[in-house]
């Protein structure tokens, strides 16, 4: 702690170095705040702690490894990350994708979007006091890690979307797994709200803080359910469909007021729309049919095939010694993160290893709106307003 | 969907080459995605146009990179990701810069949410964004030596 004089001389302020190892700043963010008392008159967010050069690392893998790599990005949204970085591949290759796989993938990511948001209300609800509420999400959660556990083998590091489909096909029974969780969540989300939409405590901490503008947001690149809780209904889902989201009824929930308590309802109301996309997404994936494009050279060869056929055997071999060489080019593809729009761009050179993969992290750029909703502010309404921005740091560093 | 993707990527380089014959010096189509290669004297007024216009209206910043095409020179091609709410629509700004002088205008005065997303650029490639107020390291420490993500930096190993 220290004081520091400013220009003005009269007036005293003091810096305080918040994190990185404060626990409400959910991981390693550190902000540097200038308080004048217990107002906030200036803050500078550090980040970088958890940088760990993913982008570099793409450079020397092949494509299908980095799937990988993008499931350590944003670690309570893997499935998501996987599914922008195939979907950007996939669009460099110009692959269609089958129908099949498209919807699992809608019905994964909208899990996914589902258990992220309910470790944000959960540990959103701990910072402001509520702890009991975070047992009730993680246990929630714990379902959906399941169902991912039944599907992938694995309960976060999924890595089950792959370029062209998915890594396998879906396991025996997960359809009745899912109907039970689609069944039991609808009442549970109303739990959630009895406990906190009337609460009193939470109304005050929350309501009228960290109030920012549309205008403005929109100027600081902000997205996801923060712009949506300024009334500005942008999501990529609707506004540029991808795997066939065109085809799902659901509608984009909005508020107008534009402070923490509309981003807590604007994502509550967006759990119980990915619910109904989800169960849409079970109706429509059909029992048979294939759950991965039919590309040879890019998407391995099933068993049976490579024991039987000569040419299955010798893609089988190239596609894991050298890879596959996408045409030169480059391109952008934005999808709807729990958090906002999530970007891939890869730029091919035309070998097998690609020139450049950048990810537009949502955490990342939300994060620059701190400093103007904080400003003014209590020192107690940082933590609020870091935890309606929803940062996951490992998003923010890469 | 793709065709009227393209045509309202058409209004883009039909409205900027109105305001200025030099702003587009190619078009680049690829799957449905549009990208126009504007001069690097001339970017920041052609994203002052693309956002104030108000037949373009690309109010939201979503993303800027680098791509580093060593040893091609002009090496680093900046890449700009503009979306307009309101009209539902992509657009890309390509421009080059050389690693002799790398300075470019900052888009800062444009969309303030430029503002990391220059500062990564610059702490990973080294180009230095004219006109930003803070260009300081973001994601690597103060003394850090080198460019991390240009193509000659290895990726493995010591420098």
């Amino acid at each position: 702690m220290t004081t520091v004089e400013t220009a003005i001389g009269a007036a005293k302020t003091m810096v305080l170095n918040m994190g990185p190892q404060h626990p409400s700043t959910h991981g390693v963010l550190r902000v540097l705040l200038e308080l004048d008392g217990e107002n906030v008159v200036s803050s500078d967010p550090e980040i970088g702690y958890l940088h760990t050069g993913i982008e570099k690392s793409c450079e020397d893998k092949t494509y299908s490894q980095t799937i990988t790599l993008t499931d350590r990005m944003d670690y309570l949204n893997p499935l998501g990350n996987n599914l922008v970085y195939c979907l950007a591949v996939e669009k460099l290759l110009g692959l269609e994708v089958p129908k099949r796989a498209q919807y699992i993938r809608v019905m994964l990511v909208e899990l996914q979007r589902i258990s992220s948001h309910l470790v944000w209300l959960g540990t959103h609800a701990l910072d402001m006091g509520a702890m009991s509420l975070m047992l009730y999400c993680f246990r929630e959660r714990e379902e959906i890690l399941k169902i991912f556990e039944r599907f992938a083998g694995q309960r976060m590091m999924t890595s089950f979307i792959r370029i062209g489909g998915l890594a396998l096909e879906p396991p025996a029974g997960w359809r009745d797994m899912v109907k039970r969780f689609l069944d039991m969540m609808p009442p549970r989300v109303d739990e959630y709200e009895a406990l906190l939409t009337e609460n009193r405590i939470w109304q005050g901490r929350l309501k009228g803080v960290g109030y920012l503008p549309p205008e403005q947001l929109i100027a600081l690149s902000t997205t996801g359910p923060g712009l949506r809780a300024a009334g500005v209904a942008f999501d990529n889902r609707k506004a540029f469909p991808y795997s066939s989201y065109e085809e799902f009824d659901f509608t984009v929930p909005t508020r107008t007021e534009s402070d923490c308590f509309a981003r807590y309802l604007v994502r509550v109301a967006e759990i119980r729309e990915s619910l109904k996309i989800v169960r849409q997404a079970m109706d429509k994936t059909t029992d048979q049919g294939p759950f991965k494009a039919d590309a040879p050279g890019i998407i391995p060869p099933a068993r049976e095939k490579m024991k039987t056929e000569m040419e299955a055997l010798i893609y089988h071999f190239k596609i894991f010694t050298e890879g596959f060489s996408p045409p030169p080019g480059e391109v952008y593809v934005a999808v709807e993160s729990p958090r906002g729009e999530l970007g891939c761009f890869i730029a091919s050179d035309g070998s097998p290893k690609p020139l450049r993969v950048h990810f537009r992290a949502p955490s990342f750029v939300n994060l620059q709106a701190l400093p103007f909703m904080v400003k003014g502010q209590l020192i107690a309404d940082v933590v609020a307003c870091i935890g309606t921005i929803d940062i996951v740091l490992g998003d923010v560093d890469r | 969907m793709t065709q009227l993707a393209d045509a309202k990527a058409n209004v883009v380089i039909e409205q900027l080459r109105n305001w200025n014959a030099k702003a587009v010096s190619e078009v680049i189509a690829y799957h449905g995605q549009t990208t126009i290669v504007v001069p690097r004297e001339l970017l920041r007024a052609t994203a002052q146009q693309c956002k104030e216009n108000p037949a373009l209206d690309f109010d939201l910043l979503s993303d800027a990179t680098c791509v580093d095409r060593f040893p091609m020179e002009p090496r680093l091609e900046l890449n700009y990701q503009l979306v307009s709410i309101p009209r539902g629509a992509r657009i890309s700004l390509r421009t080059s810069v050389s690693t002799q002088h790398p300075v470019v205008d900052s888009l800062m005065p444009v969309w303030p949410g430029a503002n990391w997303l220059e500062r990564e650029i610059f702490d990973l490639f080294g180009i230095h964004f004219d006109g930003h107020p803070d260009l300081r390291r973001l994601l690597l420490p103060d003394g850090f030596v080198g460019f991390p993500l240009r193509r000659d930096f290895p990726t493995e190993g010591q420098r």
